[in-house]
């Protein structure tokens, strides 16, 4: 176990991002999201909850595919690639890095997304556990445990000091060339700081919600239930919740042309959109009730039934703060009788 | 004074609903805590209906879909929501006699992520009084001025006056804003063409494309919008580059132009915290400047200054503030 | 270290082929740049096909995996990409990304079975493969009947094959109507559904369907009048689909995703599935 004093941590940045490209919760616009780490930027490593999760590392909104040229009736694929350099992500925290486990379900099972599965391979996660959480917060449902997440590297923030544990080999490395900026520090510190990060969780308003709720009955019964039409009833369709997701992965393929370079990228998309699902024959879920069902059936009874139980939600509560009409998973999570008494 | 209201309006709903006068009604649902509050309908039941000082939402749009089914709604409307309603009858997107309105009277809303700048969180529950919050949290107890965190749409209010209802509850004096209207959009203009272009390259950046703010937005109402449209060329869907943020931005304020009635809830909604409705504002403050003083939703009218020539308007080419 | 093998990147193939079947159907033969066939696949399997600049789609392959030179795609003219498809010329390239889905069980649940084959329109794409696959491995299975209907006789697809190969196959009774009459048309003239009742198929065959989902409702309606079990009917779904692996959440139906756990499903699973597709 090591530590650093806090407001040390701006020579730790410049250390780090001498070595590998840091990405970690940057301030802009009065907006904290994870960005790219770079001298003069206004660092918030504390910020509890990012707008955007850290997802957008390995999964990013938009990532160009590959490029064609069309010459007449020929086509070359030109893969437009650079080889993957290591990267560091810090400030991670345990919600977002369970989603991690939950997207690499997604993409590296066969056949492997190779786009994802390179930045994956890259990437050095530092994870830092939560001290202060918010009311919207229930990772605990997800039996998450905010106060010890893991990844490459571990850090805890007590009082004025971050203490740093490295998991991995690759977090081992990368501490063994920055070692300098550390000194020894306390493992019971940390040990007592958990327990009462414990504690704080217990507090919250969501920790002791029951997310088994959708998956307790028979699967056609929950799907028919007509507790959805009420649930859904205020949603604009709009993809706030599956953009600030963890884990919504859903994508599209699209082409961007211009004359003769014609770039294929993926975006991010979203169940909620009416298009999403639209063919030149038909539309399977035509209402926006459906849409909304099809999300939370997807993360509480779909994606567990594919994954060994694991939910595809990790209680970050993103939705929960930012859905413009306040619907969010807690809601369906207790319409389906998961409020714990 | 919130709960005297909150209940009025319910005896009023409740009323109407045995009446047979309505067959539905249109307001809010409060959720999981005090500030967790959904539009919603209420039939049978009113558990959970609710009116405070976070009920920011606009229930006009609702409308839109809510009267092409059978019955009446009775519905809610704040004064700046009914300037949204007067606009989509403008628009035919609303049928009236579908719809009861009952005005009411509205303090200004109150945006729960001032509270968090604040450094207050883990709230459980808050209790609202005429000028303060107060807080509970996991962290312990609270109290915030309400004046302290209006939101965005109400630090500025343009107007307390409800333009069209058919029955209207208001208790107490209500006090807008408006001096203040344009004091943000004219720091802007005060900019150089360049910490202008930084200011909206910084906060567009920032959008991720969710488009909550177009459908929320009660001049957004398109059945197929030209960025859902594959054959538009425009179909994104992502902010595949700073261009494309910044066309979808443009093109939105510009095709709300005239119709936008500065309701404010673009910014309500935007989960990156993006000024939208200054770019509507602007518009608006130039329109009153070279067109003549104008407030969509005002009046039932098919004409705003964009689409009603005279001849003495100023020229399509004149270009008007804005530091070189 | 062996390069992975990259799912979403396509191969450039070429049209060598193109048939036009019907008004608004062509069949295109495609093969690899090499010459020879882009990929080995099983009956009812799908590939992406795509036209750079305009976009990629799902296609069901049409020709049998017994065909060694080629693959062949039938395609009606409905979207964008397969106008343009529709526009091209032999010697055209394109790419292609497959073979993927589940297939129909060729292998297992339908040898030695009786096959009843009912398709609407372009629906008897996917089936062509497991009908020439059946050809090509006749004494595997047992007898086929083969119930097509389309809106008018220009709109059979493959019409000369059935005509020519089809009929004269051996234990093969194809049965052929159209919605509406016709001059010149001497055959069958009613909806498929009750064609299929009116040819009475003994209800222990094996039933494959690929059609409108109209056709499809009326006729599994049929098919459960006549004593089919649903255990023994099959049929192929469609969905929006972006990446054909699993991934993009599109066709996800319940817990299955149409491009990889589909899009062959006995109706048995169609049963414990959300009525979503």
């Amino acid at each position: 176990m090591l530590k650093i004093d806090i407001s040390s941590l701006p020579l730790l940045y410049e250390k780090i991002a001498s070595l590998y490209p840091l990405v970690l919760p940057i301030k802009k616009a009065n907006e904290v999201n994870y960005d790219k780490y770079s001298n003069g930027a206004e660092v918030s490593l504390f910020t509890l909850k990012t707008n955007k999760s850290p997802k957008d590392m390995f999964f990013p909104q938009t990532e160009d595919l590959m490029k064609f040229k069309v010459d007449g009736q020929k086509i070359e694929i030109i893969d437009t690639r650079k080889e993957a350099q290591p990267f560091v992500v810090m400030g991670v925290k345990a919600c977002d890095y369970k989603a991690f486990e939950v997207l690499d379900r997604v993409f590296l099972v066969d056949p492997i997304d190779t786009y994802y599965k390179t930045k994956r391979e890259a990437g050095i996660i530092i994870t830092l556990a939560c001290d202060r959480p918010e009311e919207s917060c229930f990772c605990k449902a997800f039996n998450i445990d905010a106060s010890s997440p893991l990844g490459d590297i571990t850090t805890w923030k007590v009082g004025d000091k971050l203490f740093w544990k490295a998991n991995t080999q690759k977090g081992k490395d990368l501490t063994e060339k920055i070692k300098d900026l550390f000194t020894e520090g306390d493992e019971k510190t940390v040990e007592k700081a958990k327990q009462e990060i414990t504690e704080t969780i217990s507090k919250l308003p969501f920790s002791n919600i029951d997310v088994n709720a959708l998956s307790k009955d028979e699967m056609l019964d929950t799907f028919k239930s007509d507790k959805w039409s009420k649930l859904s009833e205020a949603c604009l369709g709009c993809g706030t919740c599956t953009f600030v997701c963890p884990t919504c992965q859903c994508f599209d393929i699209r082409e961007f042309n211009a004359n003769d370079k014609i770039m294929r990228f993926r975006c991010w998309d979203s169940c909620m959109y009416k298009d999403f699902t639209k063919t030149a024959g038909g539309q399977p879920r035509p209402t926006q009730m459906q849409r909304f069902r099809q999300r939370f059936m997807h993360k509480l009874v779909y994606y567990p039934e594919n994954n060994d139980g694991l939910y595809s939600c990790v209680g970050c509560g993103r939705c929960v703060k930012k859905c413009p009409s306040h619907l969010n998973i807690v809601k369906v999570i207790k319409a389906f009788g998961g409020e714990k008494k | 004074m919130q709960e005297k209201l909150e209940s009025l309006m319910q005896e009023l709903a409740l009323k109407k609903i045995a009446s047979g006068e309505v067959d539905r009604v249109l307001a809010w649902k409060k959720g999981e805590s005090y500030f967790d509050v959904s539009p919603a309908i209420f039939k049978e039941s009113f558990d959970g209906f609710t009116y405070n000082a976070f009920c920011g939402a606009n229930l006009s749009k609702f409308l839109v879909e809510e009267t092409k089914k059978e019955g009446k709604v009775l519905v809610f409307l704040k004064p700046c929501d009914t300037y949204s309603f007067n606009q989509l009858l403008s628009e035919h997107r609303i049928n009236r006699e579908k719809v009861y309105v009952v005005g009411i009277e509205c303090q200004g809303k109150l945006d729960i992520n001032k509270v968090y700048a604040k450094g207050i969180d883990g709230i459980l529950d808050i209790e609202e009084t005429d000028s303060e919050l107060k807080i509970k949290t996991i962290y312990g107890d609270k109290t915030v001025k309400k004046d302290e965190v209006f939101s965005v749409k109400c630090e500025t209010c343009k107007s307390k006056k409800l333009v069209v209802f058919d029955e209207k509850i208001v208790l107490n004096e209500m006090k807008d804003n408006k001096e203040k209207r344009f004091d943000i959009v004219e720091k802007l203009e005060s900019m150089t063409e360049e910490e202008r272009f930084a200011f909206w390259q910084a906060e567009l950046s920032k959008c991720i494309r969710c488009n909550a703010c177009r459908n929320v937005c009660p001049a957004c109402t398109c059945t197929n919008c030209v960025f859902d449209n594959n054959k538009s060329g425009i179909a994104g869907k992502a902010n595949a580059d700073s261009f494309e943020e910044k066309l979808y931005h443009i093109i939105r304020a510009f095709h709300v132009a005239g119709r936008c009635t500065d309701c404010g809830e673009c910014s309500r909604v935007c989960p990156q915290g993006i000024p939208l409705h200054l770019i509507n504002r602007k518009i608006i403050k130039d329109m009153n400047t070279n067109y003549g003083e104008y407030q969509a939703g005002e009046t039932v009218t098919p004409l705003n200054p964009i689409v009603d020539f005279k001849k003495d308007d100023v020229e399509a080419n004149t270009v008007v503030g804005g530091k070189k | 270290m062996e390069k992975e093998f990259e799912a979403l990147i396509p191969q450039v193939c070429v049209i060598t082929d193109i048939r036009k079947d019907t008004p608004d159907v062509k069949t295109f033969r495609v093969v690899a740049l090499d010459g020879k066939k882009p990929f080995i696949h099983k009956p009812g399997q799908c590939a992406m096909l795509s036209i750079p600049g305009v976009g990629e789609a799902l296609f069901s392959i049409t020709s049998s995996p017994t065909q060694t030179e080629y693959v062949e795609f039938s395609i009606k003219k409905c979207g964008c990409v397969t106008e343009m498809l529709h526009s091209f010329e032999v010697g055209q390239q394109i790419t292609v990304r497959g073979p993927y889905g589940r297939c129909f069980p060729v292998d297992t649940v339908f040898k030695g079975k009786d096959m009843l084959f009912i398709a609407g329109g372009i629906g008897l794409a996917p089936l062509r493969s497991v009908i020439n696959y059946i050809r090509d491995n006749r004494k595997d299975y047992g007898k086929v009947a083969i119930v097509y209907g389309s809106r008018s006789a220009d709109d059979l697809v493959d019409y000369k094959e059935i005509i020519d190969e089809w009929q004269k196959e051996k234990d093969f009774d194809v049965y052929l109507t159209i919605d509406r009459e016709q001059e010149g048309w001497t055959g069958h003239v009613g909806f498929v559904p009750n064609y299929v009742k009116e040819v009475n198929i003994p209800n222990t065959y094996t039933a494959v369907l690929c059609g409108p989902p109209i056709m499809i409702k009326f006729t599994l309606q049929g098919l459960l009048e006549l004593g089919f079990e649903k255990k023994n009917i099959y049929t192929t779904l469609e969905l929006r689909m972006k990446c054909g692996i699993g991934k993009c959440g599109r066709c996800n139906v319940g817990g299955k995703y149409v491009c990889k756990d589909g899009p062959v499903f006995c109706m048995t699973e169609l049963d414990e599935l959300p009525d979503e597709y």
